[in-house]
C-alpha cells in the first residue's frame, strides 16, 4: 500500500457520517442573510392580505360595512363570511374533528378572532383599511374559566353545535363539552386506591402558553387563472397534509395545488395546523388572480394562531408505606377555547397524554379527559411536544415529588424505587403503551454522581437550618425530572391524520459521479435535516455527507410525507431514510459482484464500498459502482441507482432522560436563580452530536420560560393579556440559565439505526426540574404544591402565603 | 383618505448610495426588505423587542422597525448582506456562529451577527457576562445563546489574533 492510500479511519471520517459534530450546510447562506422565509417572496402583482379582528371575546354580529375601506384608493377586496360561503369556506374542518370559522359567521368567540379580511396594494394601505371597517356587535356573557364551562347556566357558545350529543370523539353531555376520553382499568385502580397504605391528590395545572418561533405564520397564494393552477407558499410544518386538505376544501385537484415550505423560522408546533389567514389569502387569489401575502403580527401570533397546554390535572397516586406505587388516577379539564383545533392525529382527542404513567411501574392506571369550550383562541397545539406528553410527564413528575413528601422519601429514591426495570422491556404500560428501551436506573445513577446529588442534599438541609435561625432569606431548591416521552407518530394501526396514516418517506438518488440527491417528506424548521439526513446516508452507502443534497419541503418533488412535529422526523422519516439507502446498497452490491466478477455473497461492506471477502485490494467503491450503474449495469438489470422508501413505524419510540435544577430563591423578592441545570438524555443512536446538544440547549430555554413566566393569560371580559414581547416572557440571554448536557445511548431496538428523536425531551422534562426545583424549596415550609408559572412575584406570593415574610 | 406623498430618501447601504422615493411613515426595515430587497433582517414582532431586523446605522445598532426610513436619511448602514469578507468568504463572526452552531431555524441570526459586529466594536474582547448584556436586545427562540455567546468569543479571539478556548461544559 502506497502512503497515499488513505487509512480506514480517513475514509471513515471523510464521510461526516453518523456521530459526526457535522457542521451545519444550512449556515453558510443563513449567516449571510441568503435564507428564502416566506416573507422574503415577491411575486410580480403581489397584493397584501390582512384581518380586521374582534375587540370582544364573545359577541353577536350584526353589521360589517366596508364602504369607507374600499374607497380607499390601494384597496382591492374586504372578504366577510358571507362571500367566503359561496365557495363553502366559511368553516373549516379542524384536525381534531371539529369545525372552526374561517371568518366570523354571525358571531365571534374570542378576542381577535378573525372578523374580515382586507386585500391591498401594500401592507400599509391593508392597515388603514382594516381602521375603518365597520362592524356592529352585540356582546355576549364570555365565559373564560375552564371550571364553569358545564355550569347548567353557562352560556351557549357555539349554536352550531345545538342538538348534538354525539361529537367526534363520543357522547356529549353538555352544551359546552367537546368529548369525554377515557383509557386504563377503572376497577382495578380503584381497588389499588382502597387497597392502599398512602394516596396522594392534588390538581396540578399547566397554564396557557404559545410556541412563539420568532417568524410568525404566513403565507403567499398565487392562483394562476390560465393553467387553473394554485401555488402556495407558507410556514408549514406538514406541507403534503396542507396540499390534501387544500385540496379536498377548494375542489381543486392535488396535481394542479403546488404547496412549498421555504426556509422556516421556527416552528414549535404553532405551523403544524390550517389557519384562517391561509384560507382566505387562497380565496382572495381566486378571487382576485394576483398573488396574495399574508403576515401575521406578533400580537395576532400570540392571541389567535393555536395556543399550548391549559390542562388542568387532578392526580392521584396510591402506595404502599416502602415507597411502591400500585396505582394512579388522573382526570384531566382541557381548556380547547372556541373551536378544538388541537393538532393531534386523528383518533386521539387528548394527545398520547396516556404516556402520564410516566417512568414508573404502575401496575394499575385510569385516565379520563374532558375537552370544554371557553371564549379564548382556539388550538392545542403540541409546543415543542409530541402531542400532550410535556403535560403528562409534567403531570407525574410533580405527582411523584408530591408522594415522596407524604412518605417523607427522597424523592430521587422514590423514582429509583419504582422506574421500569431494564429486563422489563418491552414494557407494557397500564395505560396501552409499549415501551421500546430504557435504562432508567443507569441514566439517574449518573446524573447523580455526576451533580453529587446526596451533598447537594446535606447543603440543602444546612440552609434550611439556617433559614430557621434568621441567618439568611435564601433557600435553595433541588428540582429532579426523570421523563419519559413518546415520539415518531406514527404507526398505521393508530395514528393518522384526516385519513392519511403518518408514516413518512424518502427518495434517494445517487448520480454517475456518485453525488446525490435526496428528498424526504419532512419539513426541517431549524431542526438542521439538510445536514444530519445527509449523514444518515453517508454512513450507509459510504458516500461524504458533502456530496450529498438535502431537499425537503417543495409537494411537487418531495415524496409524500406528513411533516415534522412531535419529535416524527427521526424516527419515522429518519428510518425511512436509512431502509432507502439500503435499498441502494443492496442494488450496489449486485453492481460490484458484476464488475468484479464474483458473487455478491462474496463481498463485504466496507465503510464506502464492497469488497471482496478475504480479499480487500479487490475492492469498487461506490462512486465507481455509481458510475457502472448508468454506464454498465449487469445485463437484465434496470439502469440506475435510486430509491425510495415509505416507512410505517412498527411501534413509536421512547426517549428518556434524567433532568436536574439546583436553583436558589430569594424568599424576600421572590427571584429565582438557576444555579446549575443538568440535561442528561438518551434518544438512542446520536446522529449529530452538536445538533443534539443544540437542540437539548433551546428546548431547555423554552421551558424555562414556561415554567418560569411564560403565559397566555385572559382576564374575566376574555382579553387576552401578555399577546405581546413587552408582555410574553421570552428570555434573553441574560436571564436564560447555563445548561449542562450529559447522555446515555440506548438505542431503540426497532428503529433501523437504533435512533429515537431528541428535539422535544429538553421541553417535556425541563418544565418538571424546574418546577420541582421551586417547589422543592419550599416544600419545609409545609408547602405541598406552587401553581406554575413561577415568576418572581408569584414565588413572592408563595412565600407569603406560607408566612415566610414573618 | 387621499393619497400620501411621497418623499425622498437617499442613504448609503453596504457601501452603496441608494435613493428612493418613500412615504414618510414607511419603516426603515420594510425600506431594506421591500424597496431595496435586501431580505438578511428579519421582522419578528416590528415592535422593537426582538432585534431580528437589527441592522448598523452610523456605527450604531438599531431595531430598523424602530425608526423610519427618511429618519435614516444621509446615514451609512450595514447590514447582514454587507458582512462578508470582500473576497466572499465569511467573516469572523459568521464563521464562530457556524463553527459553535450558533443558529438553528437562522431567523434572529442576521440580527444577532449585526449586534454582535457593533457590540464587538465597542468592545473588542468581552468578558461572556459583556456578551449576554450586550445581545440583551435580540432574542432567539431556537438555541438558548449559550452556542451564541461561544460564536462571538471565537469571532473577537479570532478579530484579536488571540486562540479560542472553549470553556469547559
Ligand atoms: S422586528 Fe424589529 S425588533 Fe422585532
Ligand atoms: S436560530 Fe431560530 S430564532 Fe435564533
Amino acid at each position: 500500500m502506497n502512503d497515499m492510500t488513505p487509512t480506514r479511519e480517513q475514509r471513515e471520517a471523510a464521510l461526516e457520517g453518523m456521530g459526526c459534530k457535522r457542521k451545519r450546510v444550512e449556515d453558510i447562506r443563513f449567516t449571510q442573510g441568503k435564507g428564502q422565509y416566506v416573507d422574503d417572496l415577491k411575486l410580480p402583482g403581489m397584493v397584501f392580505g390582512d384581518f380586521v379582528r374582534s375587540p370582544y371575546a364573545h359577541a353577536k354580529i350584526t353589521k360589517i360595512d366596508a364602504t369607507e375601506a374600499l374607497k380607499i384608493p390601494g384597496v382591492i377586496a374586504v372578504l366577510t363570511a358571507e362571500d367566503l360561503k359561496g365557495v363553502n369556506l366559511a368553516w373549516m374542518p379542524t384536525l381534531a374533528g371539529d369545525v372552526q370559522m374561517v371568518l366570523a359567521d354571525g358571531k365571534v368567540l374570542y378576542q381577535n378572532q378573525e372578523v374580515a379580511f382586507v386585500v391591498a396594494e401594500n401592507r400599509y394601505i391593508a392597515d388603514d383599511a382594516i381602521q375603518v371597517v365597520e362592524v356592529e356587535y352585540e356582546e355576549l356573557p364570555v365565559l373564560t374559566d375552564p371550571f364553569k364551562s358545564m355550569d347548567p347556566d353557562a352560556p351557549v357558545l357555539r349554536p352550531d353545535l345545538e342538538g348534538k350529543t354525539e361529537g367526534a370523539h363520543g357522547p356529549r353531555k353538555h352544551h359546552n363539552h367537546i368529548f369525554t376520553w377515557e383509557v386504563g382499568d377503572k376497577d382495578e385502580t380503584a381497588k389499588a386506591f382502597s387497597e392502599a397504605d398512602v394516596t396522594i391528590k392534588e390538581l396540578i395545572s399547566y397554564h396557557r402558553t404559545h410556541p412563539s418561533p420568532l417568524e410568525t405564520c404566513q403565507c403567499v397564494a398565487s392562483m394562476d387563472k390560465v393553467t387553473g393552477e394554485l401555488s402556495v407558499w407558507g410556514t408549514f410544518q406538514a406541507p403534503h397534509v396542507i396540499r390534501t386538505v387544500a385540496s379536498l376544501l377548494s375542489t381543486i385537484p392535488e396535481h394542479k395545488i403546488h404547496v412549498i415550505a421555504p426556509d422556516i423560522g421556527g416552528g414549535f408546533g404553532n405551523k403544524v395546523g390550517a389557519y384562517p389567514g391561509y384560507i382566505c389569502a387562497i380565496v382572495a387569489t381566486i378571487v382576485t388572480g394576483v398573488p396574495v401575502k399574508w403576515v401575521e403580527d406578533r400580537m395576532e401570533n400570540l392571541s389567535t394562531t393555536s395556543f399550548a397546554r391549559d390542562y388542568h390535572m387532578t392526580a392521584e397516586i396510591a402506595a404502599k408505606n416502602d415507597g411502591t406505587v400500585t396505582g394512579l388516577k388522573v382526570h384531566v379539564l382541557a381548556d380547547h377555547g372556541g373551536f378544538d383545533a388541537c393538532a393531534d392525529p386523528s383518533k386521539w382527542p387528548a394527545g398520547f397524554f396516556n404516556i402520564v404513567t410516566g417512568s414508573y411501574d404502575f401496575p394499575a392506571a385510569h385516565l379520563a379527559v374532558d375537552g370544554v369550550y371557553t371564549n379564548k383562541a382556539p388550538g392545542g397545539v403540541a409546543y415543542r411536544c409530541s402531542f400532550r406528553v410535556t403535560e403528562a410527564a409534567y403531570c407525574i413528575e410533580r405527582a411523584m415529588d408530591i408522594l415522596a413528601q407524604k412518605l417523607g422519601m427522597d424523592p430521587a429514591d422514590l423514582r429509583m424505587k419504582n422506574f421500569v426495570k431494564p429486563e422489563q422491556f418491552p414494557y407494557q404500560s397500564a395505560l396501552g403503551w409499549e415501551y421500546d428501551s430504557g435504562d432508567y436506573h443507569t441514566a439517574m445513577q449518573k446524573a447523580m454522581d455526576t451533580l453529587g446529588y446526596r451533598e447537594l442534599r446535606a447543603e440543602q438541609k444546612a440552609k434550611q437550618e439556617a433559614f430557621q435561625r434568621g441567618e439568611t432569606r435564601e433557600i435553595m431548591g433541588i428540582g429532579i425530572s426523570f421523563f419519559t416521552e413518546i415520539v415518531g407518530a406514527g404507526p398505521s394501526k393508530n395514528c393518522d391524520i384526516l385519513g392519511v396514516a403518518m408514516f413518512d418517506s424518502a427518495e434517494i438518488r445517487v448520480h454517475p459521479t456518485g453525488s446525490v440527491i435526496s428528498r424526504m417528506g419532512t419539513k426541517s424548521q431549524g431542526q438542521g435535516h439538510e445536514t444530519t439526513w445527509a449523514q444518515i446516508i453517508a454512513t450507509e452507502i459510504g458516500i461524504p455527507a458533502a456530496d450529498i443534497m438535502v431537499e425537503e419541503g417543495n409537494t411537487d418533488t418531495a415524496p409524500y410525507g406528513l411533516g415534522t412535529y412531535g419529535s416524527r422526523s427521526t424516527p419515522v422519516a429518519g428510518a425511512a431514510i436509512a431502509l432507502a439507502a439500503r435499498k441502494i446498497r443492496n442494488k450496489a452490491q449486485m453492481i460490484a459482484a458484476h464488475m468484479l466478477e464474483v458473487s455478491e455473497y462474496d463481498l463485504e461492506w466496507d465503510i464506502d464500498g464492497f469488497q471482496v471477502k478475504g480479499n480487500p485490494q479487490a475492492r469498487k467503491s461506490m462512486k465507481e459502482i455509481a458510475w457502472a450503474a448508468y454506464h454498465a449495469p449487469p445485463p437484465g438489470m434496470e439502469p440506475g441507482l435510486e430509491a425510495v422508501s415509505y416507512y410505517d413505524p412498527p411501534n413509536m419510540t421512547y426517549p428518556f432522560g434524567a433532568y436536574f435544577c439546583v436553583m436558589d430563591i430569594d424568599v424576600d423578592t421572590g427571584v429565582a436563580k438557576t444555579r446549575r441545570f443538568y440535561a442528561l438524555d438518551d434518544c438512542g443512536t446520536r446522529i449529530n452530536p452538536m445538533i443534539i446538544e443544540g437542540q437539548v440547549h433551546g428546548g431547555l430555554t423554552e421551558a424555562f420560560a414556561i415554567a418560569m413566566g411564560q403565559e397566555i393569560r385572559y382576564d374575566e371580559m376574555g382579553n387576552v393579556l401578555g399577546a405581546s414581547f413587552m408582555d410574553f416572557f421570552l428570555p434573553t440571554a441574560v436571564e436564560t440559565p447555563h445548561w449542562e448536557t450529559d447522555y446515555t445511548v440506548t438505542p431503540s431496538p426497532h428503529h433501523p439505526i437504533g435512533a429515537k428523536g431528541v428535539g422535544e425531551s429538553p421541553n417535556v422534562g425541563g418544565v418538571p426540574a424546574f418546577s420541582n426545583a421551586v417547589n422543592d424549596a419550599f416544600q419545609f415550609l409545609g408547602s405541598t404544591h406552587i401553581q406554575m408559572p413561577h415568576d418572581a412575584w408569584r414565588i413572592w406570593q408563595a412565600a407569603k402565603d406560607l408566612g415566610a415574610h414573618g | 383618505m387621499s393619497e400620501i406623498e411621497q418623499v425622498p430618501v437617499s442613504m448609503t447601504v453596504n457601501g452603496k448610495k441608494v435613493q428612493r422615493f418613500v412615504e414618510p411613515r414607511t419603516l426603515l426595515i420594510h425600506f431594506l426588505r421591500e424597496e431595496l430587497n435586501l431580505t438578511g433582517p428579519h421582522i419578528g414582532c416590528e415592535t422593537s423587542h426582538c432585534g431580528a431586523c437589527t441592522v448598523e446605522v452610523d456605527g450604531m445598532s438599531v431595531k430598523s422597525c424602530t425608526l423610519f426610513a427618511v429618519q435614516a436619511n444621509g446615514a451609512e448602514l450595514t447590514t447582514i448582506e454587507g458582512m462578508a469578507n470582500a473576497d466572499g468568504t465569511l467573516s469572523a463572526l459568521q464563521e464562530g456562529f457556524r463553527q459553535m452552531h450558533g443558529l438553528q431555524c437562522g431567523f434572529c441570526t442576521p440580527g444577532m451577527i449585526l449586534r454582535a459586529h457593533t457590540l464587538l466594536k465597542e468592545t473588542p474582547n468581552p468578558t461572556e457576562e459583556e456578551i449576554r448584556m450586550g445581545i440583551s436586545g435580540n432574542l432567539c427562540r431556537c438555541t438558548g445563546y449559550q452556542n451564541i455567546v461561544k460564536a462571538i468569543q471565537y469571532a473577537a479571539a479570532k478579530l484579536n489574533g488571540t486562540d479560542f478556548q472553549e470553556a469547559a461544559e
